[in-house]
């Protein structure tokens, strides 16, 4: 167990800004926590849940979780609703009304942005969800600040009976960080819902009269944000450039630029105009340094006054000291010399699937199959986009891969004339949002032979458990979606729902052939864990033998990390003809055991050699 | 060390151990009433690929991220992350290089290469760079996931506060939630130490 989950009040820890908003969820009394796991924000209810006193799961997708952690405000709880910054995308439909019609228990969304796309699909500035939904947003700039923050957040919530946004991004989240403690749980009251319907039934009569109420707490949190503390001046003596940040860039600015005088917004939305006024008046130019779009310098622009951003800076990425530090001096007109970072010439070392992952069997069919379109989703699978496999053709968002693949089905073009369309996708992905284009698929009457990659974990984000696993976020024994049974429900014919091990190769190769020249839609559902998972059994590892390789390369198609090449040899054939063999080593540390290599052999020489007793040395010396 | 801040970046590839090494050096810096920050810079670090983290500590830290050309010490788990990522060191920094080669499989595929002698490239910087096969001590000590602690064995006279600190952190780390191997870290450490004494590979003289 974490250690900070009983540390008092008043001690010293480093934490990461997601342990810090668990420490500070549990101390400001919330009573329900729900999330679905994305990078950079999961190990926020990782946290959440080491706590006591906190009903904590994960939920299916973002807008569920938003719409439990309402539910949860209504009965008069303080909640919390933990996302990604694409979570938010999905989550929006609940809280743009929700928004409207206020909150009971103070509601805390903590969206994590990916800025410079560590791991995501894009890069989104949430922000933009506090204007667009009048949600005030709050942004930390280190771990310190994530557990101040988050606590500030939930008395402003129930201030002003607004959901409000804890804005994070990577370089918050996965810092750790100095954190000094500054109390322990404070229980609160929660009254019990209180029935409403004008409140709390959306109609449009009942919503209208939101909408003033909602433009006048738009004021109200523009004097709170005038008058608040946490956007505060850091005095400097350079005057010639006066910086207003938000989040973690005042951390960069003040490292890069000690001496200059800066404007640090912590309550960034709605912005402090007369106080931003006020600097302005005290410093030569005017900088905003802000991740990632340029919404506060737009507003101040707006607001009359003359200042720079985006037109100095990226508009995209992190703005770290050595991305500020040129921008900064060219505007100064002071020289810069550019220090590198790294060699830009060495190889790279792209991001691979585990040795024994079970996506290397279907991504190893669908590689030997030819005519396909391969429309696939996001989770480790993505990764059969890349080497050596080449066997994934699309990936956008969440569950988009069996409704684009009807889409695609619909809509094909001559070269399509003879493809046949597949759609790759994960348990959780499935769960999250990808059911519903099955239903639709089958109910529209179209022809998409899905791959349901069911690894019994969200495999991509660090293995955490969903309905598909059988377990909850407390690691608990949870109902079991069935995934067959689930297709059946949703329409699929039963002869159409085949259930495959992975791992063997010839099956799997065969039945991909087989349901893809189906005149109809089915469903391929895999059955074995992920390998990095406790599900996973690790068996002894396989090893080639040397002289019986015949250097035919099979199976370093398969792209397990385990299996490398040894040597390479060129050949020349009796007809002249020079041919490259590929020998193959298996490093024994990595190989788990898995067998699946071994069915691309035909001389047979991946073995799995008799146990040797290995004397354990560990303490040898003690 | 400017600002009094010590800049540490430690590289390696994911599942390696650099970032429970970096997070080792951070407890001990707060131990040593520090302030400290630190941070990954870490693509989709559980799945082979590049990581480099950086620990920065001192009176007050304010960003997590140590500047190009400012690291003070470098600590390479692997030969070719170290190369790749000596650039971010001072000229007047100490590089410690576990000799360690692992080949991605865009290499094993021959699309790219691996430089034939990393080492060698790191010594023709001409900055201080100290070079050992942790894997063989720790293969000595009998348990291979020891190169952590011997890497912080090797880095320890190069810190600011005395090894003998970081060394009782890391053993009682071990002590509370690892105790049967308390002992042998205690061990690797102390080996780690003493390759880390061992001649640099090149030195530069005009410092
Ligand atoms: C809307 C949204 N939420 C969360 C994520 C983060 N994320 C990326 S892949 C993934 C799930 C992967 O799980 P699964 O589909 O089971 O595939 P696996 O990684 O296990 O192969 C998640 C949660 C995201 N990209 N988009
Ligand atoms: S984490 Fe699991 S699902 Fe993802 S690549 Fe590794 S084994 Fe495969
Ligand atoms: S048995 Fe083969 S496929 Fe499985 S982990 Fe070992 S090398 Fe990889
Ligand atoms: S499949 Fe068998 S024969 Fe072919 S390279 Fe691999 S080990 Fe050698």
């Amino acid at each position: 167990m974490n250690a900070v989950v009983h540390a008092k009040a008043e001690s010293r820890h480093l934490l990461s800004g997601n342990e810090a908003v668990a420490r500070a969820a549990w101390e400001a009394g919330v009573r329900v926590a729900a999330a679905y796991p994305g990078t950079p924000a999961t190990e926020i209810l990782e946290n959440i849940a080491l706590y006591p006193n906190i009903y904590s799961e994960w939920s299916v997708n973002e807008k569920v979780a938003v719409e439990v952690a309402i539910g949860a405000s209504l009965a008069g709880s303080r909640a919390l609703a933990a996302m990604k910054h694409v979570g938010m995308n999905v989550a929006s439909d609940a809280f743009m009304t929700q928004s409207l019609a206020g909150v009971v228990g103070g509601l805390v969304i903590v969206v994590a942005d990916d800025v410079g796309l560590s791991s995501s699909q894009n890069e989104q500035d949430s922000r933009y969800w506090g204007r667009f939904g009048h949600m005030p947003i709050l942004e930390p700039a280190d771990s310190q600040e994530a557990y101040d923050l988050v606590k500030r957040a939930f008395d402003l919530s129930e201030a002003h009976e607004t959901p409000v946004i804890v804005r994070m991004t990577t370089r918050v989240c996965h810092v750790k960080a100095m954190v000094v403690l500054e109390s322990e749980r404070l229980e609160r009251p929660t009254p019990g819902f209180q029935k409403n319907p004008q409140r709390w039934v959306m109609t449009p009569a009942n919503a209208k009269p939101r909408l003033p109420i909602m433009h006048e707490r738009d004021r109200a949190l523009r004097d709170a944000s005038e008058a608040s503390d946490l956007n505060v001046v850091s005095a400097g003596g350079d005057r010639r450039i006066g910086f207003i940040t938000s989040g973690p860039t005042f951390m960069h600015v003040r490292e890069t630029f000690p001496d200059a005088p800066v404007l640090k917004l912590g309550f960034s939305h709605p912005a402090p105009l007369d106080k931003i006024r006020a600097f302005a008046s005290q410093v030569d130019t005017l900088v905003v340094v802000e991740e990632t779009e340029p919404l506060l310098e737009t507003e101040i622009r707006a607001a009359g006054l003359e200042v720079h951003g985006k037109t100095i800076l990226p508009r995209f990425g992190e703005l770290a000291p050595s991305v500020l530090r040129p921008a900064i001096k060219a505007l100064l007109g002071e020289a810069h010399e550019a220090a590198s970072r790294s060699r830009a010439d060495l190889f790279p070392r792209p991001p691979t699937m585990c040795a024994s992952c079970p996506h290397l069997g279907p991504y190893f069919a669908l590689s030997h199959i030819r005519n396909l379109n391969i429309i696939g989703d996001i989770g480790c699978y993505t990764l059969g986009a890349g080497h050596p496999w080449n066997a994934l053709d699309t990936c956008i968002s969440m569950g988009a891969s069996l409704s684009m693949a009807h889409g695609m089905d619909k809509g094909r073009g001559d070269s399509d004339e003879k493809k046949s369309i597949v759609a790759v996708i994960g348990d959780s992905t499935f769960l999250h949002m990808g059911m519903q284009g099955l239903l639709n698929m089958i109910y529209n009457r179209g022809n998409v032979t899905v791959l349901l990659l069911d690894n019994r974990s969200v495999g991509m984000t660090g293995g955490q458990e969903n309905p598909g696993t059988g377990q909850d976020l407390h690691g608990l024994p949870a109902p079991r979606v069935d995934f067959a049974k689930l297709a059946e429900a949703l329409g699929v014919r039963p002869e159409r729902i085949r259930m495959v091990d992975p791992y063997e190769l010839p099956t799997m190769v065969k039945l991909v052939r087989e349901e893809t020249k189906m005149e109809e839609p089915s469903v391929i559902i895999t059955n074995r864990p992920c390998s990095l998972t406790d599900r996973f059994e690790r068996l002894r590892a396989y090893t080639v033998l040397d002289d019986q390789c015949t250097g035919c390369g099979n199976c370093i198609d398969l792209g397990c990390p385990a299996i490398s090449v040894a040597r390479r040899e060129t050949v020349t054939a009796k007809s002249g003809k020079t041919k490259e063999l590929v020998f193959a080593q298996i490093d024994p540390n990595t190989c788990t055991g898995c067998h699946m290599c071994v069915e691309t052999c035909a001389p047979d020489a991946i073995v799995q050699p008799e146990p040797q007793n290995r004397v354990i040395r560990i303490h040898a010396h003690a | 060390m400017r600002d009094g801040i010590t800049n540490i970046l430690v590289v390696g590839i994911g599942g390696q151990g650099v970032m429970t090494a970096a997070e080792m050096l951070a407890r001990t810096a707060i131990s040593q009433g520090y302030d400290v920050k630190k941070t990954e810079v870490a693509g989709m670090a559980q799945r082979g690929g590049v990581v480099s983290s950086h620990v920065r500590f001192g009176p007050k830290v304010y960003s997590p991220q140590i500047d190009a050309g400012e690291a003070d010490l470098l600590i390479g788990f692997e030969a070719a992350e170290a190369l790749r990522w000596l650039p971010h060191l001072r000229p007047t920094g100490v590089a410690m290089v576990n000799t360690l080669r692992i080949a991605p499989p865009v290499v094993s595929a021959g699309l790219y290469a691996y430089p034939a002698d990393p080492i060698g490239e790191l010594a023709a910087t001409g900055i201080e760079v100290h070079a050992f096969d942790a894997g063989a001590i720790a293969e000595e000590l009998g348990n291979t996931k020891l190169v952590n602690t011997i890497m912080l064995g090797a880095i320890s006279d190069h810190l600011p506060f005395p090894a003998e600190v970081l060394k009782a952190n890391i053993v009682e780390g071990f002590r509370a939630y690892k105790p049967k191997l308390a002992e042998v870290n205690a061990q690797a450490f102390d080996a780690g130490r003493e390759a880390g004494h061992v001649k640099a590979v090149s030195r530069q003289l005009t410092a």
